[in-house]
């Protein structure tokens, strides 16, 4: 095998380029086709700037503004979703995930009530990419 | 060159599947020792993220073998070099094996983490594409029952395949998803810490030697068939 193509082998090299090309063009044009389908959720600016029908199913993703959740009885709870440009209250009742918690990131899916509110059936919680120690005193008092 | 020859790689690859399997043991014991009790927990996700020293090295690895795969099919289409054949064939069930690890260690640790154990973002549908991939070629080679086509069929199934890569790895910074963004990256900072770095990165090469030095082994025995039948 030396480095030197023959015309047989060119002609396999430039097909098996040209079939990489169109498999990749392929795939490149159904995932222009799905658009914002890919994204598994929205945040509230792109929610606000969409403004969608009262009754539409969504799945928004943000943040857990910095005391805003209010806790009622039984499992209800009720919190605000923030990326710091737009905002959006969250109605759910039922067992949330442990990582959820002010400032922590969460992915809420449900259904999108009157203008601002969306009452929820499904809170995850979305976290970082950053792993750290927990600071030692931290991990003796838990 | 004259690796590329069925007998001399028969020969030469006796010690390196031995070498591989002594690394793959060796830092598989610093880092799942080190992983699963020396390394403090997170700050975020407490003792859960253990499951990191498994759930990334297979992701790794069922991504690279893939791309060996799809470069050792290049090659065989080109200049029908048995070898390649042979090594392609091989990692397949392999590559196989480590998806599914990826998938089902990461719904373990996405149902207490997230709150699913799966869900249709970007990085998971992409990678059980992949395992589909696998899958597939693993039943298209079986179902062709003359050699030279199958080998070719498989060859030319893995080459499309291979858009399915950088979809899997750039997912979470193309699009929204729910899995988070990428701790190590080839021009940041990762952003694990060291003292959780070092233990990942052994998994990584430890799982990395196991595929070698199983490869070899049952590349070896392709090999010894093949003698067999001629």
């Amino acid at each position: 095998m030396k480095l030197r193509l023959n015309t047989r082998q060119r002609y396999r090299l430039y097909s098996l380029l040209a079939l990489m090309i169109c498999s990749g063009l392929a795939v490149y044009l159904v995932i222009l086709a799905l658009k914002e389908n890919m994204n598994f959720f929205f945040s509230p600016q792109e929610f606000s700037s969409l403004k969608p029908k009262v009754g539409t199913r969504l799945r928004i993703g943000g943040m857990v503004k910095k005391q805003s959740i209010i806790r009622a009885e039984g499992l209800k709870i009720e919190f605000v979703i923030t990326d710091f440009k737009s905002e959006l209250k969250v109605q759910y009742t039922g067992v949330v995930p442990d990582l959820f918690k002010e400032g922590q990131g969460v992915v809420v899916s449900g259904i999108f009530q009157d203008p601002h509110l969306l009452i929820a059936d499904e809170i995850l919680a979305k976290h970082d990419e950053r792993y750290m120690p927990m600071p030692i005193e931290r991990s003796v008092n838990r | 060159m004259k690796i590329i020859a069925l007998k001399h790689f028969y020969s030469l690859s006796r010690s390196w599947m031995y070498y591989s399997a002594a690394l793959c043991f060796l830092l598989g014991v610093y880092g799942l020792s080190m992983g699963f009790w020396g390394v403090p927990p997170d700050y975020q996700q407490g003792e859960a993220f253990r499951i990191i020293y498994l759930h990334v090295p297979a992701a790794f690895l069922s991504l690279g073998i893939y791309v060996f795969i799809g470069i050792q099919s290049m090659i065989f289409l080109i200049w029908r070099i048995k070898l390649c054949d042979l090594l392609a064939a091989n990692s397949v069930g392999i590559g196989a094996t480590f998806t599914l690890i990826v998938l089902i260690t990461g719904a373990l640790w996405g149902k207490p983490m997230w709150g699913s154990g799966w869900v249709w973002d970007a990085r998971l549908s992409s990678e059980l594409i992949l395992f589909f991939l696998y899958i597939g070629l693993s039943g298209l080679r079986q179902a062709i029952p003359s050699r030279m086509p199958a080998a070719q069929a498989s060859a030319i199934l893995s080459v499309i395949g291979l858009v399915d890569i950088p979809i899997i790895h750039f997912s979470v910074q193309w699009w929204a998803t729910l899995h988070q963004g990428p701790s190590l990256s080839q021009f940041s900072k990762p952003t694990i810490d060291p003292m959780m770095l070092y233990p990942l990165i052994a998994m990584i090469f430890s799982f990395f030697f196991f595929y070698v030095s199983l490869l070899i082994f049952k590349t070896r025995i392709s090999i010894a068939e093949e003698k067999a039948l001629l």
